[in-house]
This record gives structure tokens, C-alpha cells and sequence, in this order.
């Protein structure tokens, strides 16, 4: 295994071995403290431009499932159809892996993908770093190649336009009965996790997934589903646009006719643009599987699942709209909905996978107002 | 929000610690008055264990040293009038009798509300049947057997249920006919076969070789739930889980399998209504995501205390809240402080525990591990990765492991079945396969079914170690090999061994000490970690802390999540390490009181000690807890860390005081009593000659270095002797010998234990009177003692003998001579702390038999009789700080406190449970009372003992035991008791005008009444067995009747001493003359 250094931009440099594919690379390191779920996460396009620190130490145990697709075009076990994440860091990678499922090992397919692996990193402590100092953007060079030196910004590149599909997609319903009519959503893709499109379509529900700026006002659709996506939301400005178009034309119709939206994530951050909020970087960004939000105004907790940067700053919600979910570690905002019709959203990831899937009736709730 | 009507609560503890309910509940018991007591509720404490720490002033407002069961709890709440009552706090005991005190209306009768799970719940999780019924409302999967009643029904089962399945015969005792078919061919021959045996067979889905994951969750009032832990056992399902070797978090499931659990779990507890915290555990198949749920423990248990120290969610604290009727968001992450309760924690490292045996101690015990639970203590290693977690968990269990490699070599007759059929010894066992290259993982696997990712980490291990090996000397050892074989859990000791340093310097200590500063000239050190419940997600205070060699390989300094103030005002207490039988929660017990004066004079206490079930480990006991290794390299590790201004050595048991020397000679100060003095009286050589400098007896004894030499010295001093090595702690490998050829084949086991010391013969002296001196001494002065008396006669192990203080029975001369001899010994060895000495007293001729200069295992008992707290005063000693010199007249006291043992030889298949020399119980209680009587019912009613209805077998040894329970006999006749007798007894008993009635030994075929059968029958209600002499010999007459009457749950007392007592006391005092009083009302 050769030699690596991650050289993050205050010049703390840490010294690991590499795992994965031998290539340098720059990206923003952010960390996830969840304990498993790392073919998911790697996946996820909300990873898109980052290098990801796991702060569980031992990765790589139960090996990788094959990177199938079903016969609509999801993948069987993964997020997307690819790796998004620039490289991945961990403590202790286990060369051996154990998983009936598993097909390969996570540094074989780290090399298909051409991916870099570094292992042997304290991660706590580049955990306690990135934590004082905020998400900052690291390099990782090769200790034979020190001439080597890769440049990448994060800051101010739209990862949404990369990652977002770049024409419209249909998925059936699955699961649809006789007495069940399938309903139909619009989902606009800033960087989808399969994961949602599952837990739309096992509801019986036809998705339309269109590129993130693409303007799905004038299609035929029952409901409209903002999806998740990476980097920052500022970025998305003809999405904001799309969405506040949709929600012009429903405030002119009868209160029944209304048609709902549901966010998440990025989803919610976009709505809350729509509705005239603004949002704000968190100095610690939320990525785990242990999130507490309380339901505003209950005694209803969830844990969650969570990966963003950024948060809706509530205060410059607009009076029609009123904070839905907050978190109870830091305070912040996670999720928004609107007072009279029937528009939500939250900031953490119901559709889990990876993480905890105690927040999945928001999908039903979602269903049952289609 | 709390429940404000709620103003006083009854919590019930778990009695003695046994095989199965121990130290755990210690900790969660504190925990819950400590939740409580801060909300202004008045707690009172029914727990009989006087050496736990929740029996301790200060953390219940009123404590009773009670048997718990109905009828004394009923009493208590009569008095004391609680407004509600937590049954999940004490384990299976607490469980059953709260349960019992629903069903009988007692607590509808007085208005005590349940807090917490309501008792529908438990019963719902109790009782298999309701179990599987609600499970299948909620359609969760659950273990079922289908009753089939001929071979068509058994082939439709078994197909419906899937190969392979386990068939057994039903109302056939001891397995007859059943076994495993993996195909409908297998069934047929197997399932003819068993309605041979029975009329009707059970079908059952067999889950040999599933992984077994347990999850702990919460819920509170408001239905917000959440998991804080899930582990996974390395041992697949077969063995029980606090038998089998367990990681957390889980380590082979992916994330659709953790989360389809998770859910599972949450699912459950919402269905069974569970308020507070409840395990559930599955059995989970390797191959696809198929589950069963084994059981749902609706309370606070030991893997919730594993789940706590694994986590730092302090799980029974915010039971105990949610139970006050909190919602889990109204509550604070006690680690961080600032975050929410309702999360759950995400771990930053892997953590390993590991079982702890004592099956060496019994005679004739079945070693192979199974269902049911046999270890008595456990031990917890952090790490950040697994090999790292295990060989420190490996050199904790205190079975002269160093880890995983480098141990002696284990001697197994077949490998193949050694792994099949596990024992204590099983991973020893891979460790040797993979060594010695008899199988690779593959194989190893298929005959163990241990998942293949747990094994290539094991072989990963055995790799390193080969590598080291390969290097032939200490010169050619490399930085980078050494940084790998630390990071990956290597002692300096294994490093040294592996690369034959021991060898070449001859001596082990030595060897390591080189490889210790080569390492430190390469720069290769361990950094402390926080375990802060979130991965350094945010920023936390907290004090709980681990050593890992992970932590190198960036430009910022040393990686330490932490400060080192070196303001010399820090002091290092050493625990206890695992339990284990002789040492267990006494010293938790001292290790917290000591933590506790060392706080209260302004020092900074700090704790090493790795041990999941106790209260030290709770990281709100000290200013810093450091959860590691209590090695010599560890502890080397801390202390050059923290510049301590002292270490205190003396209050945890054996482990600490054997180190004492070796940190002596690193200069580390050593509080209190000097290490020259320990070893001087350690070693008994040299206690020895300043015993007869001093004018002192002991029993005669000689140091065994050929058997020419013992022959001499036994020709001499004649048989009884007693064989023991040097250096020991509860008489491992000590036994007495009466004959010659006994002698011989005992000699061969003992050398084995310890070459560093020698073995060491002594006169043994029948019926003399045992005497536990505890005592605290400041500059060879002693300032408080407690003089206990043992109910038996010498040759029971003061650990399991039964303790009265203060003594009834002593002559006045016996404490004068005892005092004073104490006193010379105590100048002699320039003690400043904890002490104990143990003497025998025949006549008024007193013998030493030995001296710790520690604290021993009835500190908590006398301290708490006396109310005078010794570790304290020996602390402030230690400490040169001021302290109130005690009163004379305190050690005139109106009452008894009477110490009884608890044995698990119910746990312990096959073993003889007869008491000797070598101690077998695994916890005690303690019982105060007006007079001895009072106080003995109380003990001994606490530790499983009943009060005969109707009948009494007696089988009472030779002559001298037969005569001392003469008496006895005459007041059970008296009192309307039938007795029956084996022939030498019965004989005896007519000679003596005793009216009984002749049973026959188990050899005497074709006569009648059998003894045994009685015993079935239940006709018996208590046993008295006692042994002719201190001989072992297994499966003999005696060996059967008192196996079976522990089999069948019928008290059986071994000691006529401890019988005559007892009887004595059930035959004078009815128990509703038993005085229900509270500790604080004995003045």
C-alpha cells in the first residue's frame, strides 16, 4: 500500500496508506459519525465534490453488494449509479470482508471507480480538527509523487448541475391495485438518492424525475417532490424560481385543489428560498445517523438520519410558514411547512438509507395528501 | 414532565451477587437512587448485599439489609408507605418478587404505584407463552416449537418450518431423542426414533450457527424511542449471551440489517409498552436477513450495563427518570451536557467483553459452555480496532493471558472437537489452530461457525505476531513492526516474548522493561481517548477516557483529547479488575469510597479499572476514568501521564498489591503502606521470620522444593497439611491433603500455577476457630479495627465461611491476644492503611495464618456494622490529611451483623458443592440484627436458604460433627420436625434418643426409602450433608445427595457449625418476630 498524506488548508497533514485507487485529489473533507452504511453513503450524491471521514474506525467489514439495477433503472442496493465522494478516509480498513450479499471488497471497487481509500488515519482527531476549524478543503498527495499537488474548489461550483439527471426519467408505480389508482409526483432532482424513488413508487405513486432546473410547471402531476442534493443551495437559483412559480399558480386555486410538495434535505432548503427564507452554512454540519429532531408543538421525537451543510435560517421564514422539525442538539432548523396548504419539508433524510428509517411516514403523509 | 406526587419510592435491590445477576445491578440500582434523589424524592433500598455501593450512606435515604422477597418487601412498604416502587432495577430477583407483589394485590393494598414498565409488561416478556402471542400480533418472528404427534405431522412441520430443524421428544428428560435433520431422510430415522421415547415430538426450526444480536432501547411515556447500543456475539447462537465473547457496536451487519433490527426492536417495546429501558435479542442468519427474536428482558440486565459503559449513556439514570415521567427530550446527555438524551450514541472505537470463568475452583463441574450461564464476572476492553479490543480483553480476564499470542501454549487433547464442543478455553483453542496452522480460517469457521470476519482478524493477529518472531533479536526489531504490533494490541511483554527477549534475559520483567524504552526511543506511545457519546461530533467535558495506539500519524501534537495538569494533586486509584470468585463488588466498594475521600480532600481522583458491572467504572465517580488494562505497562502508561502525587494500591484486592513492587521500583509514589513492606509480608518467607522475630506462632510450614523435603516435613508435623503457592488470592490451586498419595498428584497441580513462587505445605489444625482482623493503621499505629469470628471451623475459605461480628462467642483472652499480636505486626510492617489478618484460635493459642496489607473482602461489612468507614479513615491516612480519631466506645455495638455467603452451585452443572479450603461462592450478604438468631435468619433467608416446613435429612460426618449436631437434632424434633438419616447419622441419632427415620444411600440398590428419590419427591425440605473430611472425591454417595438436592432447589447445608446455627436460630424465632429495621435504626 503506498503512502499518503491528507494536507488539509490550514497545513495539519495526516499520514495513511492507501486503500483504494492511486490518485490525488482535492475535495472538502467533511466527516459522518455513522457506524455503518458505507456503500450507501459513497453513493449518495449529496457527497459530490467532498471527501468523506468516517469516524467509525473499522470499514470495509461486510465487503460490497453488486452494483445491480432493477429492470426500471434503480439500483438494487446502492444510491445512485455511481461513487460520488472524491476519496474516502478511515481509521482502520478490513482487507477481509464477511457478507453473504457482498460481491466484492470496498478497496476492489474503490479501484473500479477510481476512487481513493486512505486508511490508518486517526479520525477522531481529523474529526476534532475539521470539527474546531469547520469544513475545510484538504488535498491527499502521494509521499512518492510530492510534486503531485491536486487543486479543486468546492465553494461556488454547482455539484447539483453535475449530479442531477439531465433529462426526465419515468419510474412506474409498484404495488398499485385495482381500487388504487396510481398518482403521479414531479421530483426534481438536485442529486437523488434512489432511496426516495423507492419510497415513492413501493407507495404506488409514478415519479417524473427532472433535472434540477428543468421548469415542470405546466406538466400534468399530482404532487411535487424536491429531492436532496449537494453543495450549496444559493447555486440552485432556477429551482427556487420553478418552485415559487408552482406555488403562485396553486395559491390562485381553491384550497382543496392544492397540490402538496415535500422536500428533502437540499429539498428543504429550496423550499425555504421559495418561500422567502434565506439559509446559512452550520459551522458543525449535520452528518449522521443520530440526529434528534422533536416534531414543533409535540412531544414527538425521531432520530435521523442527516448529511447537510447547510440549514433554513427560521427566523426569515415568511408569516404563512412555520418551522415543522428542530434539531435538539444545536437548535436549528429541520424541516418547514406551510400553515394553510399542504407543503412540508424536512432537513434530514427520511428515506434513511443509510441510518434510521423512524421518519418514513412523512412519504405516507406525502401520499395520502397526492 | 415528573410526576410530582411521587414523593417517596421503594427501589428493590438484587440480593448477592451470583452466577447470572451480579455487579450489574449495583450499578443500576446507584444509578436510579441517584436519578432520583435529584428530583427531592425520598428513596428507600431493600437489598440485603452489604458490600455494594448503593448500600452505602448517603445514596438511599433508608436502607434495609433484607432478604428481597414478598414477604419482607411487604413488610417494608407497611412501614415505610412508598408512593411508588421500581422493580427494574434489581435484576431477576427484584423482577420476580414485584411481580409476585402485583399478582397478590400487595401493592394495589397499599397504593404503591409501579414507575416505569407496567407489571402487564412483564409478565408479557416473561411468560413464553403471552411472549409469543403478543410478538405474533405485531407479526415479529419468534422461536416456536411445533407439537406434532406422528411422523406425517413432524414432515409437514419441518417442511413448512425450512431445514434444518431440531427435533425433540417431548417429557423426556435430558435431551433423550432429539437432534438435528438437515433433510426430510434425517427426519424420518430421527423422529422414528423419538416417538419411541414419547408420544409426541417437537418440531423446531433450528438456528444453529445464526449470529446472535442484541439491541438496548428505550421509550418513555410519550412513545419516543430510541436504540443506544446493538451488539453482536462473536460466538454464534448456542452459547449464552454472558457466556459468549460480545462486540459493540456489531461489526457484520450491513446497513439494512442494523436498521431492519433497530426498527424491529422499536417496534416491539411500542407493542409491549415498555416505559424506561428493555433488551431484545434476535438470532439472525448469516445468510440471509431472515431473524427470530430470542427474548425481551423488560429491565435494567447485564448487557444494559455493558451497553451503558460501552456508550456512556448512562441507560438506568434516564430509566429511572423516564420512569419518574420524563420524557427522553426534557433530559441532557450526561456527557456532553448540552445535547439531548433522545440520540443515539455513535461510537469512535470497538469494545470487546469478554466472560470471566472460575471453572478451575469446582470440582467435577462440566466445562462445556451452552444455555445456561456459568461465568461469574466479565471484563471490557476499548479499542480501535478489533485485535486492539480483544488482546486487551484477553489480558483483563486475569487468567495469565497476555492477549490473543504469546501465552503459554494450551494443551488440548483434540483441537477439532476443543473447538466444537466450547469451553472457557475456546479462543485459546483458535489461537492455537491458527499458530500451530492446524486449520485456517475457512475451517475454522465451518466447525465453529464463528463469522469468517471475526476469525481473518484473529489470523491478522497470529500474522503480526509470526512477523515478530521471524525477527531474531530485540536489534532487528524495526519502528515500523512495533508501531503495528502496539496498534494492534501487542504488550510489550508479547514483543518481547515473540522475539525471544524473555529467553535471552531470563526473566520477564526484565524483557519487557527493554522493549518498553525501545519503543519509547522510537516515539511510539499511546494516546488517551474520550468515549463522549458522539464521535467528537461536538465538543464534550467528559472524563471518560481509554488509551489506544491509534492515534499517531498527524503533524498536530500527540493526538490526546485531553490536558495533563501535572499539578501534583492528582491520585491514581487502582481497581479490582474483573469479578471473579474472592474478589468482587467489596472492592468496587473500597475503590469508590477511597474515590470519593480523595475528591473531598481536594486531590483529583482518578480510576483504572475495566470492569463493566461495577459502580467505579461509573465515570461520575471520579474527576477521570481511564477504562483500560490493569498490566504493569498500563498502569506505567497513566501515571507518566499524569505525574501522579500518589498511587493507592491497597484498595483493589489482589491485582493492585501484586503491582505494587514493580511500580515501586519505577519510582512511582505508592500511598500509604510501603512496597518493601508489602513484599515483606507477601512473601512468606520473610513474614515468616519476622513473625518468629517478633514471638508470633503460625502453623507449621515449610517451602516445597522436592518432595524428599516434604516427605521430612510431614513425617514430622503428620497429615492433615495444607498445599498452597505463594502469591494468592481466594486459595487458587490451595487444597488440603490427607493422605500421601493425595498429596503427590495435588503437588503436580499446584507447581504449575506459579514458578516465580514456591509452593508452600503447612500443618493443617481441625476445629479451630477462624478470626478476621480488619483494621486501618497510620504509621504502625492502629487507629480502628473490627474483630469478626467465623461461624465455621478452619478449613472453610474465609470467603465462604459465615461472619459474626461482633464476635459472640470468643473468650475475652482470644481479642486480648489478638490485639495485641496485631498490633506488633502492624508496627512490624510500619503499616499506614488497610489491613486484614486472619487467625486460628484453639483454645487460647493463636496462630497466624496470614496478613494482607490491603483492604480486605469484609471492609464494606465492617465498615457498614460499625458505621465507621474504614476506606475512608484509610484513605485520609494514605493521603496524610486529617481525620477524627475513633471513639473507643464505637466498637461496643448493641447488634450483630452476620456475613453469609452465596454459592451458584445451581449454575455450575456437575459440580460437588462442598465447601473447603479453595473458596467457591460468588457473593454474600450482609444482616443485622438485635442478636445472632435474628441476624442469621435474615443472612442466610437472603441467600436462598428456606425454613424447613416438615422435614430434615441428616447426614452429618464423622463423630466430632455428629456430636455438634446433637443439639440440633433435639430442637427440630422438638419444634415437630420429622428428620431422616443415612445409616452412620441414623445409627447415631437412635443411640441418642433423636427419633428418625433410616434412608438409604444411593449405593445401597434395592433398599428403601432412597434418599434420592425422597428427594424427587420432594419430600425433603432441607438437606444437612456434611463430609467426613476435607478429601475431594467426586460422585460419590455424599456427592450425589447434595448434588441433587441443588438440582432440585432444596437448601442443603454442608458445615455442622453453620447448620446447628441455623437451626438454632429458625427453631427460636418464628420470622414475624424478625424485627424489620432499617440500617439507620440499629444505633
Amino acid at each position: 500500500m503506498e503512502n499518503v498524506t491528507l494536507i488539509l488548508q490550514d497545513g495539519t497533514e495526516f499520514h495513511g496508506k492507501s486503500f483504494g485507487y492511486d490518485k490525488t485529489v482535492a475535495g472538502e473533507v467533511v466527516f459522518n459519525t455513522a457506524m455503518m452504511g458505507y456503500p450507501e453513503s459513497l453513493t449518495d450524491p449529496s457527497y459530490a465534490g467532498q471527501i468523506v471521514v468516517l469516524t467509525f474506525p473499522l470499514v470495509g467489514n461486510y465487503g460490497v453488494p453488486a452494483f445491480s439495477f432493477e429492470d426500471n433503472g434503480i439500483p438494487t442496493f446502492m444510491e445512485s449509479d455511481k461513487i460520488h465522494a472524491v476519496a474516502l478516509i478511515v481509521s482502520d480498513y478490513s482487507e477481509s470482508y464477511s457478507h453473504w450479499n457482498a460481491k466484492e471488497s470496498l478497496s476492489d471497487w474503490l479501484k473500479r471507480e477510481k476512487v481513493p481509500g486512505i486508511t490508518g488515519i486517526d479520525t477522531r482527531e481529523l474529526t476534532k480538527v475539521l470539527r474546531e476549524h469547520g469544513v475545510m478543503m484538504g488535498k491527499i498527495v502521494f509521499d512518492n509523487q510530492p510534486g503531485n499537488i491536486p487543486e479543486a474548489e468546492y465553494e461556488g461550483v454547482n455539484f447539483v448541475e453535475e449530479v442531477s439527471c439531465k433529462e426526465i426519467i419515468r419510474y412506474a408505480a409498484a404495488n398499485v391495485t385495482e381500487h388504487n389508482e396510481a398518482k403521479t409526483a414531479v421530483l426534481v432532482d438536485c442529486g437523488v438518492k434512489a432511496n426516495i424513488i423507492r419510497c415513492l413508487i413501493n407507495r404506488g405513486v409514478n415519479v417524473i424525475r427532472v433535472p434540477w432546473n428543468y421548469d415542470f410547471t405546466d406538466m400534468e402531476f399530482d404532487g411535487l417532490f424536491l429531492a436532496n442534493g449537494p453543495g450549496d443551495p444559493d447555486m440552485c437559483v432556477e429551482a427556487v424560481e420553478n418552485i415559487r412559480k408552482f406555488m403562485e399558480c396553486e395559491r390562485e386555486k381553491s384550497d382543496s385543489a392544492v397540490r402538496p410538495i415535500m422536500g428533502i434535505c437540499m429539498g428543504n432548503q429550496l423550499l425555504a428560498k421559495a418561500a422567502g427564507a434565506t439559509v446559512y452554512k452550520l459551522k458543525y454540519g449535520h452528518r449522521s445517523h443520530n440526529q434528534p429532531v422533536r416534531m414543533v408543538g409535540t412531544e414527538t421525537c425521531f432520530v435521523t438520519s442527516q448529511n447537510h451543510g447547510y440549514a433554513v435560517d427560521s427566523k426569515t421564514l415568511g408569516s404563512d410558514w412555520e418551522p415543522f422539525f428542530v434539531n435538539m442538539n444545536d437548535g436549528s432548523n429541520e424541516g418547514i411547512r406551510h400553515k394553510k396548504y399542504p407543503w412540508f419539508s424536512a432537513q434530514f433524510h427520511p428515506e434513511a438509507c443509510s441510518g434510521p428509517v423512524d421518519a418514513e411516514f412523512l412519504f405516507d403523509r406525502f401520499v395520502e395528501l397526492l | 414532565m415528573v410526576d410530582k406526587d411521587i414523593k417517596k419510592v421503594l427501589l428493590l435491590g438484587s440480593g448477592a451477587l451470583k452466577i447470572g445477576e451480579a455487579g450489574e445491578f449495583d450499578y443500576s440500582g446507584s444509578q436510579a437512587l441517584k436519578a432520583l434523589r435529584e428530583e427531592g424524592v425520598k428513596t428507600v433500598l431493600i437489598n440485603p448485599n452489604i458490600a455494594t455501593v448503593q448500600t452505602s450512606e448517603g445514596v438511599a435515604d433508608q436502607i434495609y439489609f433484607l432478604p428481597v422477597q414478598p414477604y419482607f418487601v411487604e413488610r417494608v412498604i407497611e412501614k415505610e408507605r412508598p408512593d411508588g416502587i421500581l422493580l427494574a432495577f434489581g435484576g431477576q430477583t427484584a423482577l420476580n418478587c414485584g411481580v409476585e407483589l402485583y399478582k397478590n394485590g400487595v401493592l394495589e393494598k397499599y397504593n404503591v404505584r409501579v414507575l416505569g414498565t407496567p407489571v402487564q409488561a412483564i409478565i408479557d416478556t416473561e411468560d413464553r407463552e403471552l411472549f409469543v402471542k403478543k410478538l405474533d400480533e405485531i407479526n415479529v418472528k419468534t422461536i416456536k416449537s411445533q407439537a406434532c404427534d406422528n411422523i406425517e405431522d413432524a414432515r409437514k412441520a419441518a417442511s413448512e418450518l425450512g431445514y434444518p430443524v431440531i427435533i425433540r421428544a417431548a417429557y423426556a428428560l435430558g435431551g433423550l431423542g432429539s437432534g438435528f435433520c438437515d433433510n426430510e431422510e434425517e427426519l424420518n430415522t430421527l423422529a422414528e426414533k423419538a416417538f419411541s421415547f414419547s408420544p409426541q415430538v417437537l418440531v423446531e426450526k433450528s438456528l444453529k450457527g445464526w449470529k446472535e444480536i442484541e439491541y438496548e432501547v428505550v421509550r418513555d411515556r410519550y412513545n419516543n424511542c430510541i436504540t443506544v447500543c446493538n451488539m453482536e456475539n462473536f460466538d454464534p447462537l448456542g452459547i449464552h449471551t454472558g457466556e459468549s465473547i460480545v462486540i459493540a457496536p456489531s461489526q457484520t451487519l450491513t446497513n439494512s440489517e442494523y436498521h431492519k433490527l433497530r426498527a424491529l426492536a422499536i417496534k416491539i417495546i411500542r407493542h409491549i409498552g415498555i416505559v424506561g429501558e428493555c433488551n431484545v435479542q434476535y438470532a439472525f442468519d448469516p445468510q440471509s436477513e431472515d431473524y427470530r427474536v430470542i427474548e425481551v428482558n423488560a429491565r435494567l440486565s447485564r448487557s444494559s450495563a455493558l451497553a451503558s459503559k460501552a456508550t456512556g449513556y448512562p441507560l438506568a439514570f434516564v430509566a429511572a427518570k423516564l420512569g419518574m415521567g420524563y420524557g427522553l427530550f426534557e433530559l441532557k446527555n450526561s456527557v456532553t451536557k448540552t445535547t439531548s438524551a433522545f440520540f443515539e450514541p455513535a461510537l469512535d472505537y470497538v469494545v470487546c467483553k469478554i466472560p470471566r470463568w472460575d471453572l478451575s475452583k469446582f470440582r467435577g463441574v462440566n466445562k462445556e459452555l451452552g444455555s445456561s450461564m456459568k461465568s461469574v464476572g466479565e471484563v471490557m476492553a476499548i479499542g480501535r480496532n478489533f485485535e486492539e479490543a480483544i488482546q486487551k480483553g484477553l489480558r483483563m480476564i486475569g487468567q495469565s493471558m497476555h492477549g490473543f499470542v504469546e501465552n503459554k501454549e494450551l494443551e488440548v487433547a483434540d483441537v477439532e472437537t476443543a473447538l466444537k464442543e466450547p469451553t472457557d478455553k475456546r479462543i485459546f483453542v483458535i489461537a492455537k489452530a491458527m499458530q500451530r496452522k492446524i486449520y485456517n480460517v475457512e475451517q475454522i469457521h465451518e466447525i465453529t461457525k464463528i463469522d469468517r470476519w471475526f476469525l481473518e482478524k484473529l489470523q491478522h493477529i497470529v500474522d503480526i505476531d509470526t512477523q515478530l518472531r521471524n525477527c531474531t533479536s530485540v536489534n532487528v526489531l524495526d519502528k515500523e513492526l512495533v508501531l503495528t504490533a502496539k496498534v494492534y494490541g501487542f504488550t510489550d511483554f508479547q514483543i518481547a516474548r515473540a522475539v525471544g527477549l524473555e529467553k535471552e534475559m531470563g526473566n520477564m520483567h526484565k524483557a519487557l522493561l527493554t522493549v518498553r524504552a525501545l519503543r519509547k526511543s522510537y516515539n511510539i506511545l499511546p494516546v488517551v481517548k474520550q468515549i463522549d457519546t458522539l464521535a467528537a461530533e461536538y465538543p464534550a467535558h467528559t472524563n471518560y477516557l481509554y488509551m489506544t495506539y491509534s492515534g499517531t500519524g498527524s503533524t498536530a501534537k500527540p493526538a490526546h483529547d485531553i490536558k495533563f495538569e501535572k499539578d501534583n494533586k492528582t491520585v491514581i486509584v487502582l481497581g479490582s479488575g474483573a469479578y471473579r470468585i474472592g474478589s468482587s463488588v467489596e472492592f468496587d466498594w473500597c475503590g469508590v469510597q477511597a474515590l470519593n475521600t480523595i475528591r473531598k480532600s481536594g486531590y483529583r481522583s482518578v480510576m483504572i479499572n475495566y470492569n463493566p458491572e461495577t459502580v467505579s467504572t461509573d465515570y461520575d465517580m471520579c474527576d477521570r476514568l481511564y477504562f483500560d488494562e490493569l498490566t504493569f505497562e498500563r498502569v506505567m502508561d497513566i501515571i507518566e501521564l499524569e505525574s501522579p502525587h500518589g498511587v493507592v494500591v491497597s484498595t483493589g484486592g489482589q491485582i493492585p498489591n501484586n503491582l505494587a513492587m514493580k511500580l515501586d521500583k519505577e519510582n512511582v509514589p505508592i500511598l500509604g503502606t510501603s512496597a518493601k513492606d508489602i513484599d515483606n509480608c507477601e512473601d512468606r518467607a520473610q513474614f515468616s521470620s519476622m513473625l518468629s522475630r517478633i514471638g508470633v506462632d503460625q502453623p507449621e510450614w515449610s517451602a516445597l522444593t522436592s518432595m524428599d523435603d516434604i516427605n521430612d516435613f510431614i513425617d514430622r508435623v503428620g497429615f492433615p497439611v495444607l498445599v498452597r503457592p505463594s502469591y494468592v488470592l481466594s486459595g487458587a490451586a490451595m487444597n488440603v491433603c490427607s493422605n500421601r498419595e493425595e498429596l503427590e498428584r495435588f503437588l503436580q497441580l499446584a507447581a504449575n500455577v506459579s514458578a516465580e513462587h514456591p509452593v508452600v505445605v503447612s500443618k493443617f489444625i481441625e476445629h479451630a476457630k477462624e478470626i478476621d482482623f480488619d483494621g486501618v493503621a497510620k504509621d504502625g499505629e492502629i487507629i480502628a479495627y473490627a474483630i469478626s469470628e467465623h461461624v465455621e471451623f478452619a478449613g472453610v475459605h474465609s470467603g465462604d465461611a459465615t461472619l459474626q461480628f461482633p464476635p459472640q462467642k470468643l473468650y475475652v483472652e482470644t481479642m486480648r491476644r489478638i490485639k495485641r499480636i496485631t498490633k506488633q505486626i502492624a508496627r512490624e510492617l510500619h503499616i499506614s492503611g488497610p489491613f486484614n489478618c486472619q487467625y486460628m484460635a484453639k483454645d487460647n493459642d493463636i496462630l497466624v495464618i496470614e496478613t494482607n496489607l490491603r483492604a480486605s473482602r469484609s471492609f464494606p461489612f465492617v465498615s457498614k456494622v460499625l458505621k465507621l468507614n474504614f476506606i475512608d479513615l484509610a484513605t485520609k491516612v494514605m493521603l496524610n490529611v486529617p481525620f477524627d480519631m475513633p471513639d473507643k466506645n464505637l466498637f461496643d455495638l448493641d447488634y450483630v451483623g452476620i456475613k453469609s455467603s452465596q454459592f451458584s452451585f445451581n449454575r455450575l452443572q456437575g459440580s460437588d458443592p462442598v465447601l473447603g479450603v479453595d473458596m467457591a461462592s460468588t457473593g454474600e450478604v450482609g444482616c443485622i440484627g438485635d442478636d445472632t438468631s435474628c441476624a442469621l435468619l435474615k443472612a442466610m433467608l437472603s441467600v436462598g436458604h428456606r425454613i424447613p416446613k416438615k422435614t430434615v435429612l441428616l447426614s452429618t460426618g464423622a463423630t466430632k460433627q455428629k456430636a455438634e449436631m446433637l443439639d440440633a437434632a433435639h430442637e427440630l424434633i422438638k419444634n415437630g420436625y420429622v428428620l431422616y438419616a443415612t445409616g452412620g447419622t441414623h445409627r447415631f441419632l437412635c443411640e441418642n434418643g433423636v427419633e428418625n427415620v433410616e434412608v438409604f444411600w444411593p449405593s445401597d440398590e434395592g433398599k428403601y426409602p432412597q434418599a434420592l428419590e425422597m428427594l424427587h419427591e420432594k419430600k425433603i425440605d432441607m438437606v444437612v450433608n456434611i463430609p467426613k473430611n476435607h478429601t475431594a472425591r467426586e460422585l460419590d454417595n455424599g456427592y450425589k445427595i447434595r448434588r441433587a438436592a441443588i438440582d432440585l432447589n432444596i437448601p442443603l447445608i454442608t458445615n455442622s457449625r453453620l447448620a446447628s446455627a441455623f437451626i438454632h436460630a429458625f427453631c427460636t424465632m418464628p420470622i414475624e418476630n424478625i424485627a424489620i429495621k432499617s440500617w439507620s435504626e440499629y444505633k
